[in-house]
């Protein structure tokens, strides 16, 4: 693999280790943006343009935002009253350790079998767009119908909760 | 290794990071980022199959994780307006101290 | 005397016949519905009890009529009916009864005494509170005593014997306040018992032997000339045949029922019944069944040989029956209480029937039951009468000069005494004991029962003359003056005195009718038989012996008469003697001794193996099962019981403790799922691989 490949490889994984270690919850929010930042370079890496920068809008963007907006309504930048890992915080990590184990050693053991193209492909926008409006034109449709029930739901969740303390 | 295993190797090591996160942080705000890492991770897992499939210009994987980034989002809005619900309620994010889904 | 049987084979039943059973059915049904009655139905129950023997008199007469009618015409015939009572599969217990020269005689004899002797006892006992109850046992009695005679099943003569057995008791316990008279009861009971342990012996030997109890069934009866053919075939034990030791089982009942040695016991104490009950039970009827009964069964006795006098079980019964007879009345001599005399005179004469009966055949020692049943009857009710005038005085001692006072009771009481002593020609008494020491002379056997009947006879005139002297002749030496009795009492003596001096006619060599008509023969007139000597021979004899006795009785006791308070004076010349004969030669003293004593000892033995062995072993099973039932209890209800409670507590606890999984918290469910997740990927993929 190429140097550039690692590079933007350890920014992500250090981005997400840094999001989940971090003490401050906003550190941490700003810690996965990194990450994001590094997943987006390594999509355009891979010649997924289009990708990257949809990753960079919503992700970066947006959701990014939102975390932090909510850790700041949720008085999240206050230092921690009880500590910051949970009180069984060794289990959690053995599983996630296990599950590591698991992914890991099936991809290393199936080397062989994956399959490798040299060549970088072409996807450019307009044949995204189509394929958006052609054989995807369902997928975009329930996206569409799942992203307002989304919007709604959230509206109402905080809604509600506002009215009942009002 | 192949670019394609070092790929996946990276979003496996992602993928578990945020699954760690996910477990022990106490913070619920903390979990939903490690549920995004967790996205996050599978979208690069997706590219990068498309990227060494053997027809790429179906844009499988691309559609993919584009729809995937979409929903991500959606979820990310109503889990974080779930997360302020609870505050308000319980005063408190810490998931340690929020247990009334007992059996 | 050579008997021979000149039955013709049976015939069928004729109506007479047929209608036997009412004969006993009447009185024990009057019995029935007057044990129902309330006390004071007094004239009821005597009405019914009368009612129902009259009826049954009137029958047994039709019976003996048509008998006789039988034997003018040269058929004298045993008439039966028999039925089977209980079946088992294809066999079965026959019963049934029997019409023949036998049963009729003795029929008439019962049924007439009885008649009179209820008449009787409605004076006697007129002044008793219990009056009713008293016919009722009379009735059921009479119903037992006619069941006996009519018998003709082993079986159903038993049966009758016992309830002949269980009235007695009542009967001679009737006044049960007086501690000797139910003393008296228990002992008469137990006694015959003995005796009746041995008849059923023999009975169940005979069943088995012979396979019926049926005396006659057309040539298959238990008596009859097959079946004893097998008995006598058949060896029992000490070398004898069957037939023997059946016979001498069976005479073993007799030897109970009819008092002779060494069960005769009973009978003296007995007297404690009332008078009527003396005179029906224990001098006509009762004690004579055991004299019935082996009459009855005569043919099994003999071997069936027709000729008599050579089978063993006869010895047996001529011995006992001759050594009674002089036992009992030398006893009598020493008595002084008036039905005792009487007592001890029944068991005297029983032992010249049995004799008779041993050494002559059925009809000689049938003929001496039924005048003997005639004059004990009128005997025994002379007496009563002379108790109820005399106050309810028994002591002869303490009476005297009664034939001034009480002259009917007098007049018939002296014809008893003259025929019971056998004063010849005109009393009955005379005939049929004639009968049986002129078979006793004939005897071929041995001549010792002769000698011994004929001291026998002597002491019996002795002992009689000396009580009528006593009680009749003399001064009175009572305290208040006696009465004669009323005529319900008198007349029935009046008509047994009769028949005292009539029956005479029916016995005598001359014409022998009783004994044709007991054995089925023609009986001519035989003129010839006066000419023979020896009819002149034991005349001669009879006078002798009746002249002797009435002499020493009249030196002794009628010369002077006997003041109040002397001594007898047969005691006082001959001490030692006299205390012998009057503790009655102290058998009751030695049975106490040896016997009684012996029951008691092993009934504390049975006492201690009940309660302490038997009752332990009882005690111990029951407690082990109550233990294991506690056992079992703790079993069901520690462990069956604990280990499911156990297993319902570890259920819910288990379910306690995986509830604690769904603590609330997100993560630990989002572990879970990672945990599960990994695992599953992990066994698709390695699966897949392998």
């Amino acid at each position: 693999m190429s140097l550039v490949f690692w590079i933007l490889a350890a920014i992500a994984v250090l981005g997400g280790l840094a999001a989940m270690l971090l003490r401050s919850t906003v550190h941490c929010a700003l810690a996965l943006t990194v990450a994001f930042a590094g997943i987006a370079l390594l999509f355009l890496n891979l010649g997924a343009q289009f990708a990257g920068f949809v990753q960079i809008l919503v992700y970066v963007g947006a959701v990014a935002i939102l975390l932090v907006f909510a850790i700041l309504l949720t008085r999240g930048s206050e230092p921690p009253t009880h500590g910051v890992f949970s009180t069984t915080w060794l289990a959690g990590l053995v599983i996630a350790a296990a599950v590591f184990a698991v992914l890991g050693s099936s991809v290393l053991s199936s080397q062989r079998m994956l399959p490798h193209e040299s060549t970088a492909p072409a996807a450019p926008v307009v044949e995204i767009g189509q394929a958006l409006a052609g054989p995807y034109i369902l997928p975009l449709e329930m996206i569409a119908v799942l992203l307002t029930a989304a919007l709604i739901g959230a509206v109402i969740i905080a809604l509600h909760e506002k009215e009942g303390e009002q | 290794m192949t670019p394609l295993a070092a790929s996946l190797l990276v979003a496996a090591l992602m993928f578990s990071i945020g699954l760690a996160g996910a477990l022990t942080r106490r913070n619920a705000i903390l979990v939903l980022v490690g549920i995004e890492l967790m996205l996050n991770a599978a979208n690069l897992n997706l590219i990068a199959f498309w990227r060494y499939s053997p027809h790429p210009e179906a844009l499988t994987g691309v559609m993919f994780a584009i729809f995937s980034i979409a929903v991500a989002a959606a979820e990310a809005a109503v889990g974080l307006g779930l997360v302020i619900a609870i505050y308000r309620h319980y005063k408190t994010t810490d998931l340690d101290q929020i247990n009334r889904l007992k059996g | 005397m050579i008997e021979s049987g000149a039955f013709t084979p049976q015939l069928a039943a004729s109506p007479e016949a047929q209608l036997l059973w009412l004969i006993p059915a009447l009185p024990m049904a009057a019995a029935g519905i007057a044990s129902l009655l309330k006390q004071g139905a007094r004239r009821s129950s005597a009405a019914l009890a009368i009612g129902s023997m009259s009826v049954s008199l009137l029958i047994s007469l039709a019976a003996f009529f048509h008998s006789v009618g039988l034997w003018t015409v040269g058929q004298t015939a045993r008439e039966t009916v028999n039925f089977a009572w209980l079946h088992f599969g294809s066999s079965s217990v026959e019963l049934g009864w029997i019409l023949d020269p036998l049963s009729a005689v003795m029929l008439v004899m019962v049924c007439f005494v009885g008649l009179l002797i209820f008449i009787y006892s409605t004076g006697y006992m007129a002044h008793d509170e219990r009056f009713g109850r008293f016919f009722c046992f009379l009735a059921l009695f009479a119903g037992g005593m006619l069941t006996v005679v009519i018998a003709n099943s082993l079986l159903l003569l038993f049966m009758g014997w016992e309830i002949v057995g269980l009235t007695s008791y009542l009967l001679i316990g009737f006044w049960y306040h007086k501690p000797s008279a139910a003393a008296a009861a228990k002992k008469a009971f137990l006694t015959t018992r003995v005796g009746d342990i041995f008849f059923l012996l023999g009975m169940v030997w005979l069943a088995a032997q012979t396979g019926t109890l049926l005396f006659y069934n057309n040539g298959t009866g238990s008596i009859e000339s097959s079946a004893i053919a097998t008995l006598l075939s058949q060896p029992a034990a000490f070398g004898l045949s069957a037939a023997t030791v059946v016979g001498l089982l069976i005479f073993a009942g007799a030897v109970g029922k009819s008092g002779q040695l060494p069960l005769h016991v009973w009978l003296p104490d007995a007297m404690e019944g009332p008078t009527p009950v003396s005179a029906l039970i224990h001098a006509a009827t009762m004690v004579a069944a055991g004299v019935y009964l082996v009459a009855r069964v005569y043919p099994l006795m003999n071997g069936g040989l027709m000729s008599c006098c050579t089978s063993p079980t006869l010895n047996v019964v001529t011995w006992v029956g001759a050594s009674t007879a002089i036992f009992a009345a030398l006893i009598a001599v020493a008595q002084n209480d008036i039905k005792r005399i009487l007592a001890y005179s029944t068991v005297s004469q029983l032992g010249y029937m049995m004799a008779g009966i041993g050494m002559g055949g059925v009809a000689v020692g049938m003929f001496h039951l039924i005048t003997h049943a005639f004059f004990k009857a009128l005997l025994f009710m002379g007496a009563g009468s002379v108790i109820h005038g005399c106050h309810e005085e028994q002591d002869i001692r303490k009476m005297g000069g009664l034939k001034a006072d009480m002259p009917w009771t007098f007049v018939s009481y002296a014809v008893g005494m003259m025929a019971l002593s056998g004063v010849p020609i005109f009393f009955s008494g005379f005939w049929s004991k004639d009968a049986i020491l002129e078979a006793a002379f004939h005897w071929t056997t041995a001549k010792a029962p002769f000698y011994m009947l004929v001291v026998g006879a002597l002491l019996t005139v002795f002992y009689m003359t000396r009580q009528v002297l006593y009680v009749f002749f003399g001064t009175w030496r009572g305290h208040h003056p006696a009465h004669e009795s009323p005529a319900v009492m008198t007349v029935p003596l009046a008509i047994l005195a009769f028949f005292a001096m009539a029956l005479g006619l029916l016995g005598t060599p001359v014409l022998p009718l009783f004994r044709s008509f007991l054995n089925g023969e023609a009986g001519p007139l035989d003129i010839t038989a006066l000419a023979e000597s020896e009819f002149w021979l034991f005349l001669g004899i009879s006078t002798v012996i009746v002249s002797v006795g009435f002499y020493l009785g009249y030196k002794l006791y009628g010369r002077e008469p006997i003041p109040a308070d002397a001594p007898d004076p047969l005691e006082a010349s001959a001490r030692p003697v006299w205390t012998l004969l009057a503790n009655k030669f102290y058998i009751d003293e030695l049975y106490e001794a040896t016997l009684l004593r012996f029951y008691a000892w092993w009934g504390t033995v049975s006492d201690f193996l009940d309660r302490a062995v038997w009752g332990g072993i009882v005690t111990s099973v029951a407690r082990l099962f109550a233990l294991l039932a506690t056992f079992n209890r703790f079993l069901d209800s520690e462990w069956v019981n604990g280990a499911f409670d156990k297993s319902c507590e570890e259920l819910a606890h288990s379910g306690g403790l995986l509830a604690r999984v769904q603590n609330g918290q997100a993560q630990r469910y989002l572990r879970i799922l990672a945990i599960a997740v990994a695992v599953l990927a992990a066994i698709l993929i390695w699966s897949s691989r392998a």
